[in-house]
């Protein structure tokens, strides 16, 4: 039996959680005060997924960069393959939030989409 | 002179809340002055996500979370003035601001919101010693210049302070291809959220050493080397603990102080504890008819608070608007005390009349406490006795204060707020 000891990412409460294994299959978590952090703490201990927010440069745009982020989570281990996809992706304003910059990015199955606004100028 | 119901001051999260339910509540002159090329205030770069969870059920990045506001602004029409600097507030709610296209304009204002926000702690409050070489910044300055303007301060980062800014910008810079080599923190914990820790400090492997400071800083033009130490019990660096770290910049995470130059020149009382306004239930200050709502008050951890205690802001800035009468007679008010490790609370007065009937009281902590009650008294008797596993400094607490059970308590003349032993 293993046992790992986590703080809660899901929300600004950062429960500490206790996670038991057996061989590999989660048996019990505990320390979490919602749904969420069980949720949260049987993938953290199987396969650690996260949100990447990012930037990427803005064309003809009033501000020379628009934020962007991984649609949904992505697994951790891929983080830096996202980030080094956006280097060197350039949009032409203007830019809505939402906008899809790329698709099935580091073959993540998960767009970058924009998450701000920049107007044309 | 123009002439305005209501002047906004700021237009971030806070000023921006309180404009859309100072509208829903009746007021239709309002207008809002905003500093910046556009409205929503820090959330525009602060591009990580996180924010939104309590009031909209979902987790949004901070030009998310701003727009959601911004689109119920401009829905109501609510006027607003950009690039617009407030240069002073009198007591009389004059407001004097200044742009481009209308150079200097007076404002006379039934009633005034203060939103203006709060600034980081500077390297000069600081006093850190050693050179003063280029490659120094605010972790929020850092921010502005990766996140909006396009380009990186540096290439190998020391952080001052664990503040949340700092530790999201230690995840920022290392996502862009820096080297965050440390962040040190004076106090024995973080004075950021747990989360910020786990998936900006420990995703990265980034060392995060408590009760250290920064000693010295080395670089004439620009920085060339940070040493940090260990601190004694004083604060005071303790010899021989020194670590000498190679970078070219130096980000410092060491605070945030509401800013409140205008509230002061209009006369208002500040608390020394939290440098905001004191205020009733009403957010009101001792000026009638100011309002503060957001950082500018105290500062919070999370915008959802921001949104909701300045939502609170224009609901009660409408009612003044509405309802003043200048003959009436001034209110009854109660003292709210806080004790044993609470170190304030917004609203720091009472008036038990007129309060809503379930009031929120925010406040922090001064130390981490573990499995302590927390306790409501009005005078001497025990009206609430909240269990609370864990408080830290770090994170805003907040209770319900129910009028019904206040003004059972006969000859109130005061609320106490303390933390006891379970």
């Amino acid at each position: 039996m293993e046992t790992r000891e986590l703080n809660c990412i899901v929300c600004p409460m950062g429960c500490p959680i206790t996670v038991t294994l057996e061989n590999g299959e989660v048996t019990s978590v505990t320390g979490n005060t919602c749904p969420r952090g069980e949720k949260y703490a049987k993938q953290e201990v199987v396969a650690p997924i996260r949100s990447v927010t990012s930037t990427v440069k803005v064309l003809g745009g009033e501000w020379p960069t628009v934020a962007c982020k991984t649609k949904t989570e992505i697994p951790k281990g891929k983080i830096f393959e996202v980030m080094d996809a956006l280097k060197g992706v350039s949009v032409d304003a203007p830019v809505n939030i939402g906008d899809v910059i790329i698709e099935n990015v580091a073959g993540t199955n998960v767009n970058i989409i924009a998450t701000s606004n920049v107007k044309a100028c | 002179m123009l002439n305005y119901d209501l002047v906004i001051i700021g237009g971030g999260p806070a000023g921006l809340a309180a404009a859309i339910s100072a509208k829903d509540n009746g007021i239709d002159s309002i207008l809002i002055l905003e500093r910046d090329k556009e409205l929503g205030g820090i959330l525009n770069q602060c591009i990580h996500n996180g924010f939104g969870l309590h009031t909209f059920k979902e987790e949004l990045t901070g030009p998310e979370y701003a727009e959601r506001f911004i689109k119920e602004v401009l829905g109501r029409k609510i006027e607003y003035k950009l690039n617009t600097m407030v240069m002073d507030l009198g007591k009389d709610k004059t407001v004097t601001a200044m742009n481009r296209e209308d150079g200097l304009i007076q404002i006379k204002a039934k009633a005034v919101i203060l939103a203006m926000g709060c600034r980081e702690r500077s390297r000069g409050a600081l006093n850190i010693p050693g050179f003063r070489p280029a490659g120094i910044y605010s972790a929020g300055t850092a921010q502005r210049l990766v996140n909006r303007e396009g380009f990186m301060p540096g290439k190998e980062v020391v952080i001052l302070g664990s503040g949340d800014i700092g530790l999201i910008m230690a995840r920022r810079m290392t996502l862009e291809g820096a080297k965050v080599k440390v962040v040190a923190e004076l106090m024995p914990y973080s004075g950021g959220l747990k989360r910020n820790i786990v998936q900006c400090l420990d995703d990265f492997g980034i060392p995060l050493k408590l009760r250290h400071t920064v000693v010295d800083i080395e670089g004439r033009d620009r920085v060339k080397a940070v040493t940090i130490a260990e601190v004694d019990e004083n604060n005071k660096p303790i010899k021989g603990t020194e670590e000498r770290y190679e970078c070219d910049t130096l980000l410092l995470s060491c605070g945030l102080l509401p800013e409140n130059e205008l509230s002061r020149s209009a006369g208002v009382d500040l608390s020394p504890v939290t440098s905001g306004p004191i205020v009733n239930d009403s957010l009101e200050t001792n000026i009638p008819g100011i309002f503060a709502c957001g950082n500018v008050l105290h500062v919070h951890d999370l915008v959802d608070y921001v949104s909701k205690e300045s939502t609170t802001a224009g609901e009660n800035a409408a009612k003044y608007i509405l309802s003043f009468n200048e003959n009436d007679s001034p209110d009854r008010v109660v003292k709210i005390n806080t004790e044993n490790g609470v170190r304030y609370s917004v609203p720091a007065f009472v008036r038990p009349d007129k309060m809503a009937d379930n009031l929120t009281v925010r406040f922090r902590v001064g130390n981490v406490y573990k499995n302590v009650n927390l306790c409501v008294y009005a005078n001497d008797t025990l009206l609430q006795k909240l269990p609370k596993k864990i408080m830290a400094p770090g994170e805003m607490e907040q209770i319900i204060l129910i009028k019904n059970k206040l003004n059972e308590v006969s000859d109130l003349n005061t609320i106490t707020i303390k933390i006891e032993e379970a």
